[in-house]
């Protein structure tokens, strides 16, 4: 007997979503086994999980706050992967536009809150396409293959950070090795009276939106889409391969390290070791959920966001670990992942060695 | 001077042991033409499953025992995904890691930190054999008298080393010459999982004798980078490795002279890294990677 995967001729509708309802059931029951372990009910712990975050406007909008740094490192990642540049440093490109947006934000006072603000979000900006710059040049000018580069740069920016905090950007008043705090002028507005929901949504939102639009609707979009599926027809085409990944590799970094200003400006007021909770990894979890769809990113981004805080009440109230959360989010990569794959292929039992040789 | 100088190599020497296993490792998987971002996950994987067996049988080698199976469940899973299913690779590998770390987090604070404990054990000893320089774990000495030799020796002396580097450089014509593509992987990927759980045990059993967060802290991105410093052949490798780790073991020492401890020694930290990107920037186009790096590979 021996296993073999073959292409699928043609599927049955109703095959990608029971794949899908699959691939569910099996991050429950990993994750329930877990629960079971920590001592808690899986049911109750999967009620905490899911719902309890929607039922409150306490639980919702910090569902939503924790989803915000994830729009944008999910944009970040599914606008590069359509074009088959494969950023995994959105981690790095988002720590460095925290970088970049303290910079501004401690050497901003006595500045109108509508120059701080956008002045803040464009120094991220910079700081993170420049993070993205020596990968994409790499690999446009010298076909170096760009996964382990971008990789290799996200603890350079954490190594970075602590080494700024560490010495000159040592917080003058408590000397611990955390930033001072922003000025007034360069923090984001709260958009949602009495909660912590910042303008950095709306503009993560925003960016939701016009990669929809250019990727979807334009011929720019359409050039990155060509060069994404099959680079080899797409440069015999004529289509500047090269500056097309080029320029999507700095957008890519642009909006990751927009993420992180927003971090910085909207939540956090000041630059800490901490400020990332991998949110440029889990970026890559959310674009792929998603399936590169930027709606969907939207929506697995608020997801995780759900899940996060989700966690935290099921932590509380099950005594179970908080970080059943991220556990719960890696399961669910591994298994879509697996299915997504699976719904392509068909599985072929064939008997003797005879019939695999064709 | 001579005594700091030989301090130095001595504790380089410690911290080059779980970067070279991790580095081995990544080597053979990567001549096998997969790359392996689960290597932080799997050295994390390890680093606790064999502390928390240590502490539960008592038995530091059971613990690294532990280790090893952990490695080799955490290559079989990532074998399944990129070779038999055809995933991603770096998607795989990120989510493997993101899985191990989470897990590994997750159990701790089930069996070990919910009352507020933390696992400790008695961790091995170094023989001395005179100096500091001569007084290292038996680990370490495995590692650069038996582990390194035996990498030699299989990627390019023996049988399955010259499958290994023919499925990586052209699948195709491997295939056609019958070797058996996917048997050859897996086979590349769980030798190379069982290396970087034997440098994750390392941290745990021998360097600390103690599981904290974060433990791993990076060093299975910095393995990753000495792969590609050395340009997948082990003397390079081992130089980078040994480089990194006098730089490291350096600024230790420098730090706990008051004079030196407002220096922001993480830019030191951050060199290997940056001489890999750099490096890939001089050598240009004559990068020797594997031919199949990346590229999964199906008969249909």
């Amino acid at each position: 007997m021996k296993v073999r995967f073959t292409l699928r001729s043609s599927m049955p509708w109703w095959r990608g979503p029971m794949l899908m309802g699959a691939a569910a059931l099996v991050t429950f029951l990993i994750s329930a086994i877990v629960i079971r372990w920590a001592g808690g009910s899986p049911f109750a712990a999967a009620r905490y999980m899911f719902i309890s975050p929607l039922q409150s406007k306490f639980g919702l909008t910090e569902a939503v706050l924790s989803a915000t740094p994830l729009v944008f490192t999910g944009a970040a990642v599914a606008i590069a992967f359509r074009a088959g540049y494969w950023n995994i440093g959105a981690e790095g490109q988002l720590l460095a536009g925290t970088i970049g947006a303290t910079l501004v934000g401690i050497n901003a006072e006595s500045l109108p809150r509508f120059v701080g603000v956008p002045l803040i979000l464009l120094s991220g900006m910079l700081f993170g396409a420049f993070w993205a710059l020596s990968p994409a040049l790499l690999r446009t000018r010298l076909g170096i293959d760009e996964v382990v580069t971008t990789l290799l740069l996200n603890p350079v920016a954490l190594l970075l950070i602590t080494g700024l905090l560490n010495g000159p950007w040592r917080n003058t008043e408590t000397g611990f090795p955390d930033s001072d705090v922003i000025a007034d002028s360069t923090k984001l507005w709260i958009i949602w009276p009495d909660t912590r929901v910042h303008f950095g949504l709306a503009v993560g939102v925003v960016i939701i939106g016009l990669c929809w639009w250019f990727v979807g609707k334009m011929s720019g979009g359409l050039k990155l889409r060509a060069v994404g599926l099959a680079p080899g027809a797409a440069r015999i085409a004529g289509l500047p391969v090269e500056r097309t990944l080029l320029a999507t590799a700095l957008v890519s970094g642009a909006i990751a390290g927009l993420g992180g200003a927003s971090e910085v400006a909207g939540v956090a007021h000041q630059l800490t070791t901490g400020i990332s909770n991998s949110f440029g990894y889990t970026g890559v979890i959310v674009a792929t959920l998603a399936a590169l769809s930027f709606i969907g990113t939207l929506f697995v981004a608020l997801l995780f966001g759900v899940i996060t805080v989700g966690s935290f009440s099921a932590s509380r109230a099950l005594q179970i670990p908080s970080t059943i959360g991220e556990l719960v989010q890696a399961i669910l990569l591994l298994t879509i992942v697996s299915a997504l794959v699976i719904k392509k292929y068909q599985v072929v039992w064939t008997r003797s060695k005879s019939q695999v040789r064709d | 001077m001579i005594d700091i100088t030989q301090e130095i190599i001595g504790s380089s020497l410690r911290i080059a042991t779980p970067l070279a296993l991790a580095a081995l490792g990544e080597l053979v998987t990567e001549k096998s033409g997969v790359l392996n971002l689960g290597i932080e996950g799997i050295m994390y994987g390890s680093a606790f499953v064999g502390i928390a067996t240590a502490a539960q049988t008592g038995s530091l080698s059971a613990g690294l025992f532990a280790g090893f199976i952990t490695g080799a469940v955490a290559g079989l899973i990532f074998a399944f995904a990129t070779v038999t299913l055809g995933v991603n690779q770096h998607v795989a590998g990120l989510g493997l890691t993101l899985f191990m770390i989470s897990f590994c987090n997750t159990a701790n604070r089930i069996i070990f930190t919910s009352d507020g404990g933390q696992v400790r054990v008695d961790p091995w000893q170094p023989f001395n054999f005179g100096g500091p320089i001569f007084s290292q774990y038996w680990m370490t000495y495995a590692t650069f008298l038996i582990a390194v030799p035996f990498t030699w020796w299989l990627l390019w002396r023996s049988g399955l080393g010259l499958k290994i580097r023919a499925v990586g450089e052209n699948p195709e014509a491997a295939d056609v010459a019958g070797i058996g593509v996917a048997k050859t992987r897996y086979t590349a990927i769980i030798i190379g999982s069982l290396l970087m759980a034997a440098g994750g045990a390392f941290i745990t059993l021998a360097f600390v004798g103690t599981f904290t967060i974060n433990i791993i802290n990076g060093r299975g991105w910095v393995a990753l980078a000495l792969v590609i410093f050395g340009r997948w052949k082990i003397g390079r490798l081992l130089a980078g490795a040994a480089l990194f780790s006098v730089v490291n073991a350096g600024q230790l020492q420098l730090r706990l002279l008051p004079s030196f401890s407002d220096v922001p020694f993480e830019i030191l930290l951050a060199l290997p890294f940056l001489a890999v990107i750099i490096g890939l920037a001089v050598s240009g186009r004559n990068v020797p990677y594997p031919g199949a790096y990346l590229k999964p590979y199906k008969r249909l």
